[in-house]
């Protein structure tokens, strides 16, 4: 069972398929708390997030896409295709080979007035710009005393693919989730893709918004409301994607669908967990996640980043500070290994979270008796 | 096989008006300008001046944190800002107040950012000379050298697609030309044919560090062509050629739609800020020279005079005046009170997020159960 799910989720081209049926499998499960028609659509993230970028561009003419290879090449993973015929070149940019530059001009046009969304091939070039997103879009409203405003959106895939090596892999979310001045979203399905990244270009203040490589090719099914174009979801709002009563699981992007099948898993032993897509990094949304551990008194928190100061460890001191007395156990943290990350694919595997380690830890917080949590 | 050689044989000429003397020079093109803008020109020249000299002491007094002086860049201030529209926005540097005191900011309101206080429109979050006015499209002073260059790209791509009568207008020192932000800002400007003037205050130092250790170029001029930029030199202490330079490159980034590069060659008479003494690095004679031989306020007053336009009695008239209204300025300042709690906890988000509306309350409720531990005259 395990060498099984390992081989899913090591090999990068078939692991999109395989993940795909994995989560047909667990849909049951979320339908029974979302209750949407039976009849629902199916669409990719990538789908998802295109067909944001086309209504919020239809219905605001103020916004405009930025980016290496966004318009002619249809961009570099084709979030945006067919968005430069339609829109033409004065609202789908293609930019040269600076990071720093074309965050620049985007911070820029959005002190004008404009709403620029900007593209990073990943965000580990964001790296590049860094200055621009923090010192200039961050800080700019609260230095300028709510003169300038930025409401510009940053955009990408964000965090581990596969095979891509160290500078290709990191996880970005704790760097710009301790920033304050800016909002931080991570979306795992096409339903998240969409409504906040509509959210996130509506909203004045600069949102980051990171995205998963290997989440784009996804399908996920999506209710009519959410293929409305004035769908939207609130920004600082988790989602409990699974409902339980043993242990808290909190999530974000691709880590969600793991923490989702490790509850499957954890169900046949008798432990049932409750997952939490957190969706959004900065705000995190404390009251939903002490709010659970109130209820389930255990918590592992799943990300793929480094473990120091990641998105675990503000988590799990807001647990502490705020239901301390309600915990059963020590919080468990599963990160990423703390080595940039390597490129064999063995090597890579075991530093990246897989779902048996999750189902581990999520037994160890519960004393490791499957019967006893059970029972209680 | 040809290689370019590094450097032309000759430098690049200089666009002059006036000589040293601020008698014009007869042969040269420029644009007339009339009685009432000189005299406001030079009136704000020795606002700016004297306002220069009077905060300085403040901050050596303690009344302030912090300042930065313009001293010996007047012409290029003043000059730059009489020549663009109230409409052309600006993205300053930080050594450019002179062009917020021409469109209209008060003594008063530039004592009352240095101060931090309640009044200030930038409700105290910033340290001294970080001004900032929508109101007066001078957007608001951010100090990571040449971030400004790209935004006011990104501007001026705004004003392009709303097809304005406006251009961005971004200065620089000759410092901040080695960041990558000057080479981007540059480089997109160009491609993206986006009507924005650069301008570049060669002043001959960064902090301590002279143009001869910043770059090999000869100056700043040179890099604009490889950039495809049209560019020109010019002298930066001659008030008419800094106004007919920008004039015209004005013009042409509006009407041609294209970025223009401004190369104006000045001195920095004062230190780079309170926090330094270039003393420790360069002559005095040489600070000396070019502020007494060569002071662009000396040089305008001249040819102001020559033309009948100005008298010693409104020299002594306008010099009292102004000075009245800076220390009136400071003293106001210093009393007003500083901003209110809240002022911390605004303007983060577009609205405070319930984490922050939490820490204000929480913060509040200690300071009421320990008022000793918190300073009295700060209102909350």
């Amino acid at each position: 069972m395990l060498g099984i799910i390992s081989q899913k989720v090591g090999a990068a081209s078939s692991s999109v398929m395989v993940l795909g049926q994995s989560l047909q499998r667990i849909r049951p499960a979320v339908s029974t708390c979302r209750g949407y028609s039976s009849t629902a659509n199916q669409m990719t993230v990538r789908d998802a997030l295109n067909s944001a970028l086309d209504e919020e561009m239809s219905a605001d003419p103020k916004v405009f896409l930025m980016g290496e290879e966004v318009g002619e090449y249809q961009g570099a993973y084709k979030i945006t295709k067919g968005l430069l015929d339609k829109y033409g070149p004065e609202r789908v940019l293609d930019t040269p080979i600076t990071e720093a530059g074309f965050t620049g001009i985007g911070v820029g046009a959005a002190y004008y007035g404009l709403k620029p969304v900007v593209e990073f091939m990943t965000f580990n070039f964001s790296l590049q710009a860094i200055d621009h997103i923090i010192n200039s879009a961050a800080k700019s409203n609260y230095m300028s005393a709510g003169q300038m405003s930025v409401p510009i959106v940053f955009r990408g895939p964000n965090g581990a693919a596969a095979g891509v090596g160290a500078q290709h892999s990191h996880c970005f979310a704790a760097w710009y989730g301790s920033c304050p001045g800016l909002k931080v979203l991570a979306p795992y399905s096409s339903e998240d893709a969409r409504g906040l990244l509509k959210a996130a270009i509506r909203d004045p203040d600069p949102v980051v918004f990171l995205e998963n490589e290997l989440l784009y090719g996804e399908s996920f099914p999506v209710s009519a409301e959410a293929l409305d174009s004035s769908f939207c979801l609130p920004i600082g709002k988790a989602k409990i994607e699974k409902e339980g009563k043993d242990v808290t699981i909190t999530a974000f992007s691709k880590m969600v669908g793991y923490a989702l099948q490790a509850a499957e898993i954890l169900a046949n032993e008798g432990i049932n967990a409750e997952v939490i897509n957190l969706r959004s990094i900065r705000p995190l949304d404390r009251s939903t996640i002490n709010a659970s551990v109130r209820k389930t008194n255990r918590l592992v928190t799943v990300e793929e980043g480094f473990p120091q100061h990641g998105v675990g460890a503000e988590i799990c001191a807001s647990v502490v500070e705020d239901s301390f007395g309600y915990l059963d156990a020590p919080v468990e943290r599963i990160c990423g290994a703390d080595v940039p990350m390597p490129y064999a694919a063995n090597l890579e595997r075991m530093a990246v979270p897989q779902v048996e380690d999750i189902v581990r830890a999520a037994k160890r917080v519960c004393y490791r008796d499957a019967k006893m949590a059970a029972a209680a | 096989m040809r290689f370019i050689p590094e450097s032309n044989e000759k430098r690049i000429r200089c666009y002059r008006v006036l000589d040293d003397s601020g008698l014009q020079l007869i042969s040269n093109d420029f644009k007339q300008i009339s009685k009432e803008v000189a005299l406001k020109m030079y009136s704000d020249m020795v606002t700016l001046q004297m306002m220069d000299n009077i905060f300085y002491e403040a901050q050596r007094q303690g009344r302030i944190s912090f300042y930065i002086t313009s001293m010996g860049e007047e012409a290029i201030n003043i000059a730059s800002a009489a020549a663009l529209s109230a409409d052309d926005v600006v993205l300053a540097q930080y050594r450019e107040p002179g062009v917020l005191l021409w469109r209209g900011f008060t003594v008063q309101e530039f004592a009352n950012q240095c101060f931090g206080n309640i009044a200030d429109t930038g409700k105290g979050r910033q340290m001294p000379v970080h001004y900032g006015s929508n109101k007066h499209n001078y957007f608001t002073i951010s100090s990571p050298i040449a971030t400004q260059l790209p935004q006011a790209v990104g501007v001026a791509y705004s004003l392009k697609v709303d097809g304005k009568n406006a251009c961005a207008v971004t200065y620089i020192g000759d410092g901040g030309t080695s960041e990558g932000d000057f080479h981007a800002g540059l480089n997109f400007a160009a491609v993206m044919e986006a009507p924005v003037v650069f301008i570049c205050r060669n002043n001959g130092w960064a902090i301590s560090t002279s143009v001869s250790e910043q770059f090999k170029s000869d100056g700043i001029v040179v890099k604009g062509q490889a950039y495809g930029i049209r560019s020109i030199r010019v002298d930066g202490n001659d008030a008419l050629a800094v106004y007919n330079a920008i004039h015209t490159a004005r013009e042409m980034a509006i009407t041609e739609q294209r970025p223009v590069l401004v190369e104006s060659l000045t001195y920095r008479v004062g230190h780079h800020s309170t926090s330094d003494d270039s003393t420790k690095y360069r002559f005095i004679n040489e600070v000396e020279y070019w502020k007494m031989a060569r002071n662009p306020v000396k040089r305008f007053k001249n040819w102001v005079e020559n033309n009948g336009w100005w008298s010693d009695e409104e020299e002594t008239e306008l010099r009292t005046s102004i000075r009245k209204q800076l220390l009136q300025a400071i003293q106001i300042a210093e009393k007003t009170e500083k901003p209110p709690l809240t002022e911390m906890f605004s303007d983060v988000y577009d609205l405070p997020p319930s984490n922050l509306r939490e820490q204000e309350k929480q913060l509040r409720e200690t300071i009421s159960r320990y008022p000793g531990d918190y300073p009295s005259d700060v209102s909350i």
